[in-house]
C-alpha cells in the first residue's frame, strides 16, 4: 500500500550511490526486502518507472529478493524460518515451543545496483 | 562498442532516513521529558474514543497533547481540542501513514515543554502504519471486537511491532463468536513482551487499568 513512498527513497539512495560513482546509467537495482512486507513487486517498478524518468536511473528494472522470516524460540533458544501464512500458530520445530521472537523478515535493503 | 557493466555494492536502508529522523524525535522529546506514543488501529476501532476517555482519565495528572492524522478531515482534531487539550492536525494528503518527518511537523506545533505525553492517532489501517518509524517511544494498537481475533494471522507486523493491544469494545463479546483465549495465544505467539488489556471506550470497562498503564510508563520515563 505504500510502494510510492518506498520507492522515491529506493530512487534517491540509488542516485546518490551513482553520482558518487560516476555512473553513466542504472541498468538493474537489487533489493533485499523481508517476508513479513506486504509491498507489491509490480508497483514498486511502476512506480520506479514513472519516478526515474529524466534520471540516470530511468529504465533501470528492480530486482527483489525476499528475505526469510526467521524466529528465536522463547524456549529452547534455537531460531529457525517460518512462513507468513502460519505466523498465527508459531511452533519451534526443535522443542515444540510456542512462539518466539522475530529476529529478521523485516528487511528493507538496497543490496546493490549494476551500472554502466 | 558495448559499455562495461559494473557492479556497486549499496548495502542501505531504503527507510534509514526515516529512522534517523524518528531517533531525532525520540532524542528530542526525552530531553524534554515527555513521552511520545503512536496509537494504531484499524478504521473506527475507537481511537478518538480512546483518546476522549483518556483526557477524562488523565485530568489533573499528565498534561496530554494530541497528534491527530487524517486522511482529509479535521473532525478528530476538533472533538479533542473542544474539550481543551492542545491537537495538531497532520493532513497526510491520502498517504496511508504517518511518517518521521510528518510527526516533526506536529511536534513543532505543539508546546513539548508543558506536556507530560503527546499521543499520535496514526491513521485508521492495520499495514502501512507498522512498517514506519514515527519516532514514537511506545507503539499502541486497538484491536475492537467486531474485526474478530483471526486479525494477528493477516497482520503479523502490526502486533509484533506493539508494546501493548487495547482490545476494545468488549461491550460486544456477548454477541459474537471472538474468542479472547485464543486471540490473547496468536498475539503472545508473535510477540511475547506486548501487554493486553480488555477495554470498552462505550461502558469505562478497563479504562483504569489503561490509565494505569500510561501513568505508569510516564512515570518510569521520567526518572
Ligand atoms: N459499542 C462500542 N462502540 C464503540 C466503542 N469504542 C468506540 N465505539 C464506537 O465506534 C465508532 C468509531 O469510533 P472512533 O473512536 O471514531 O474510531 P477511530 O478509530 O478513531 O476511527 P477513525 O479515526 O475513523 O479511524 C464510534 O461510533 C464509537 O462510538 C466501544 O467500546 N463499544
Ligand atoms: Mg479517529
Ligand atoms: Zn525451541
Amino acid at each position: 500500500m505504500h510502494e510510492l513512498p518506498i520507492t522515491e527513497s529506493i530512487l534517491k539512495i540509488v542516485l546518490k550511490h551513482a553520482e558518487a560513482n560516476g555512473v553513466r546509467k542504472v541498468k538493474t537495482v537489487h533489493l533485499k526486502i523481508g517476508r513479513l512486507s506486504d509491498l507489491e513487486d509490480e508497483w514498486i517498478q511502476r512506480y520506479f518507472n514513472y519516478l526515474s524518468k529524466g534520471t540516470l536511473a530511468e529504465g533501470a528494472k528492480i530486482g527483489i529478493e525476499r528475505t526469510p522470516i526467521v524466529m528465536r524460540c522463547n524456549g529452547c533458544s534455537g531460531s529457525y524460518e517460518w512462513e507468513l501464512a502460519k505466523m498465527d500458530d508459531v511452533i519451534c520445530p526443535a522443542c515444540g515451543g510456542k512462539g518466539g521472537t522475530l529476529l529478521s523478515g523485516r528487511e528493507y535493503t538496497i543490496k546493490e545496483m549494476e551500472v554502466e | 562498442m558495448m559499455a562495461g557493466i559494473r557492479l556497486i555494492e549499496v548495502k542501505e536502508e531504503i527507510l534509514s532516513d526515516n529512522t534517523k529522523t524518528a531517533g531525532q524525535i525520540r532524542e528530542r522529546l526525552r530531553a524534554a521529558n515527555t513521552l511520545l506514543l503512536n496509537l494504531m488501529s484499524s478504521p473506527g476501532s475507537g481511537k478518538t474514543s480512546l483518546l476522549l476517555r483518556t483526557i477524562e482519565g488523565l485530568k489533573g495528572s499528565l498534561r496530554l497533547g494530541v497528534i491527530e492524522a487524517d486522511i482529509d478531515s479535521v473532525v478528530d482534531a476538533e472533538k479533542v481540542a473542544a474539550r481543551g487539550i492542545p491537537a495538531v492536525q497532520l493532513r497526510t494528503g491520502g498517504f496511508c501513514h504517518l511518517d518521521a518527518a510528518m510527526v516533526t511537523r506536529g511536534i513543532d506545533a505543539l508546546d513539548i515543554d508543558k506536556l507530560d505525553l503527546v499521543v499520535i492517532e496514526n491513521v485508521g489501517n492495520l499495514v502501512c502504519p507498522a512498517e514506519f518509524d514515527t519516532g514514537a517511544h511506545r507503539n499502541v494498537m486497538i484491536l475492537s471486537v467486531p474485526e474478530g481475533d483471526d486479525k494477528p494471522l493477516k497482520y503479523p507486523l502490526m502486533f509484533s511491532v506493539c508494546d501493548l493491544l487495547l482490545v476494545n469494545k468488549i461491550d460486544f463479546l456477548s454477541l459474537s463468536d471472538f474468542n479472547m483465549a485464543l486471540l490473547r495465544e496468536r498475539v503472545l505467539a508473535l510477540n511475547p513482551r506486548i501487554k493486553i488489556l480488555e477495554i470498552s471506550c462505550k461502558t469505562g470497562a478497563g479504562i483504569e487499568d489503561w490509565i494505569a498503564w500510561l501513568k505508569g510508563e510516564a512515570a518510569g520515563f521520567n526518572v
